[in-house]
């Protein structure tokens, strides 16, 4: 069974310090969803306070529609994966995905077939009685995911647990976390500060930043469709264009920046005069001629190609450079370095934002 | 060969253990990449070390040790007959302990002695485990820092005091007509006072007070490593806060308990002051027993017996515990 996880207008304050401020969200029942933010956002004072080893300062957390004000984490339909995973050492493995049967009064018998069950899910039949020291780091997640869900909680909340992982073991158990969560058909919330994570496996993703929810979308639309510039400079790599808008028509609006005027897709209906940001992604951007609005040009700093693409850097405002990333199949010419190239962008693509914070580098 | 020159040819004996295993060392290093322990060291610094270490090691440590067991074996003679033809290999002195040499029945007063020596030093243990093991929690996992550190300073202060002087004062506490009776007596609790001193209350007292330290930090620091996480995952499993120190947090901290706990259970069965002064009149502490044979009549050899029975009993004792709770000798002293 699987339960809804409903924030309402939850903040955490530790003494003077904001942690959480005034997050409101509805996590349907089943949903793979994730809260993505650099850290110290407050993405893990939420998990916390989900799962009931911090009470908030103010607001609601409902779970399964009911209030949880004043129930502990021994005692809600949630089960956490810690970061460090937080196996017992001293305990086999068998014991460790029990354990939390057996303070339930589970009997032996019960445990063991429970044990066999779960192993069988994880791919670890069988090695029930080694010791968590004997598993290798791919192995022990799965027997941190196993112990989580023996104890059939209604939502299971993950903190970062694939961060410990090398790069490839991470991209496997990826895939491995979305089969079992499928599977097993309950709700996931899952914590990271990698995008690519938060992507791949998520039906929905709140982007966090100083305690406050930027954007609810599905992924496709947070990197799409930034609702802010913190959510545009986040989400994969974006080049950002600062200045003024000097013109606003229809669903463009027009921003006067250091490269002269660039227009852009003006989604928050800024009127001229506003300060704003246009953003470009590298893979939108192309190193060729277009309309005038939406083409400027800069010289090439240096080119790396890594393999299916290449990325160009041209000198851009401050210490930031203009990235324009190149397909191999785009068969277009790439610059030498110091040449003066021309970009250009289909205005579509271009996403003029209101001036914000920006995600640091 | 007279036994006391026994002893002291014992030393020679383990120097030449030493060199033929340096020599069998030497011998057995084929990698010729090894440096071997003269050519690390150098010759002058290479013999000091060995000259300083046997030293401390024989004359320091095991000598004075195997003179007392030495000294154990032989019977009680005045000066100008030692090493004459009365001085024989005996086990007299242990006999001694079993079988009175007045009555020729059981030796039941010394028995019994050792018996409430060891009773006694078990039930401070265990009281100071009792309270050490909630502080050390609460110090190493639950407490903000500022408020450990003030603690700990409470904790430590107290033992910048002498020991006689803290003796005195929980005297002057516990006596008929000390703070406590008086407080007790005012508030109506009691119309007599309370012989705090006279049922060995103050034995309690006093000697789990000398030894709280002694517990409070191997517990800590066993404690203070544990990962918080595992304390926190237990409880998310719905575990209960009994649950959790019964399964994740005494566990863990298993060899530390149990150094703490041989500590204090050896150095409160071989005390000598705090039972002296805060004992009921008609207890017999074991140490002074062994206290009154060296110094009050002069028998070494029975006072050297006595102390070696009490060292092999809370010996024995220690190893037996150890073996019951499954925590072996080296975990104690990581």
């Amino acid at each position: 069974m699987s339960a809804g996880v409903e924030l309402d207008h939850i903040t955490v304050r530790f003494g003077e310090f904001t942690a959480v401020d005034n997050a409101t969200l509805d996590i349907k029942g089943g949903e793979f969803f994730s809260f993505l933010g650099p850290s110290g956002c407050g993405k893990t004072t939420i998990l916390r306070t989900v799962s009931g080893f911090l009470e908030p300062s103010e607001g609601t957390v409902r779970i399964a529609g009911q209030d949880m004000r004043g129930i502990g984490p021994n005692k809600r339909p949630t089960a956490l994966i810690f970061q460090n995973l937080a196996l017992f050492p001293l305990m086999s493995v068998a014991e460790n995905i029990t354990y939390g049967l057996r303070v339930r009064g589970v009997g032996k018998a019960d445990r063991r077939k429970k044990a066999d069950e779960l192993l069988e899910l994880i791919a670890l039949p069988g090695q029930g009685d080694k010791l968590v020291s004997e598993l290798s780091g791919g192995q022990k997640q799965r027997v941190a995911i196993a112990r989580a869900l023996a104890v059939q909680p209604q939502v299971l909340l993950l903190d970062e647990p694939l961060s410990a992982l090398d790069l490839k073991l991470r991209q496997h158990m990826r895939n491995e976390l979305r089969a079992i969560q499928q599977l097993v058909g309950i709700t996931f919330i899952y914590i990271t500060h990698d995008q690519g994570e938060a992507l791949t496996m998520s039906d929905r993703i709140a982007v966090m930043s100083d305690g406050v929810i930027q954007q609810v979308a599905d992924g496709k639309s947070v990197y799409d469709d930034p609702k802010t510039a913190f959510v545009a400079s986040f989400v994969g790599e974006n080049n950002a264009f600062a200045g003024t808008v000097t013109r606003a028509d229809g669903d463009y609006a027009v921003v006067e920046t250091a490269f002269g005027p660039l227009r852009g897709r003006n989604s928050h209906g800024l009127r001229p005069g506003g300060r704003a940001i246009l953003f470009i992604r590298p893979e939108s951007a192309r190193l060729s001629a277009g309309p005038s609005d939406a083409t400027f040009s800069s010289k090439v700093k240096n080119v790396a190609f890594e393999g299916n693409m290449s990325h160009v850097f041209l000198e851009g405002i401050g210490k930031k450079d203009v990235t324009v990333t190149v397909g191999r199949q785009d068969g277009a010419a790439i610059p030498g370095q110091d040449e003066i190239a021309a970009i250009s962008y289909d205005p579509n693509l271009g996403l003029v934002l209101p001036e914000g914070k920006m995600a640091r580098e | 060969m007279s036994s006391r020159a026994f002893v002291f040819i014992i030393p020679v004996i383990i120097i030449a253990i030493f060199w033929a295993m340096a020599k069998i060392e030497y011998r057995n290093n084929n990698d010729p990449t090894r440096k071997g322990y003269f050519e690390r060291n150098g010759k002058v610094l290479g013999i000091a070390f060995i000259v300083l270490v046997a030293f401390w090691t024989l004359f320091l440590v095991g000598l004075p040790y195997l003179y007392m067991i030495v000294e154990s074996f032989h019977p009680q003679l005045p000066p100008s007959k030692r090493g004459g033809p009365d001085d024989i290999l005996t086990i007299a002195q242990y006999q001694s302990f079993v079988l009175s040499k007045h009555t020729e029945g059981i030796n039941w007063l010394h028995i019994s002695s050792l018996g409430f020596t060891i009773f006694v030093s078990i039930v401070v243990t265990a009281l100071n485990f009792c309270i050490c093991y909630p502080l050390a929690y609460y110090m190493a996992q639950a407490g903000a820092p500022q408020k450990v550190r003030l603690l700990m300073l409470c904790l430590i202060v107290p033992y910048w005091v002498n020991e006689i002087l803290r003796a005195f004062s929980l005297r002057l506490l516990l006596a008929s007509k000390g703070l406590i009776n008086q407080v007790l007596m005012w508030s109506g609790f009691t119309d007599v006072p309370i012989d705090f001193l006279g049922n060995n209350t103050g034995l309690y007292v006093g000697l789990s007070y000398a030894y709280l330290l002694v517990m409070m930090f191997p517990l800590y620091n066993a404690i203070e490593s544990l990962d918080k996480n595992q304390i926190e995952a237990a409880r998310d499993l719905g575990a209960p806060w009994w649950r959790i120190h019964k399964d994740v947090v005494i566990p863990y901290a298993k060899p530390g308990i149990a150094s703490g706990c041989t500590m204090v259970f050896m150095l409160s069965a071989g005390s000598l002051a705090a039972p002296q002064f805060l004992g009921g009149p008609r207890m017999l502490w074991f140490t002074a027993i062994i206290y009154d044979f060296f110094f009050q009549n002069f028998n070494w050899a029975r006072g050297a017996a006595y102390a070696f029975i009490l060292l092999a009993v809370c010996i024995a004792l220690v190893m037996l515990l150890l073996r019951l709770f499954k925590v072996s000798l080296g975990e104690t002293i990581r």
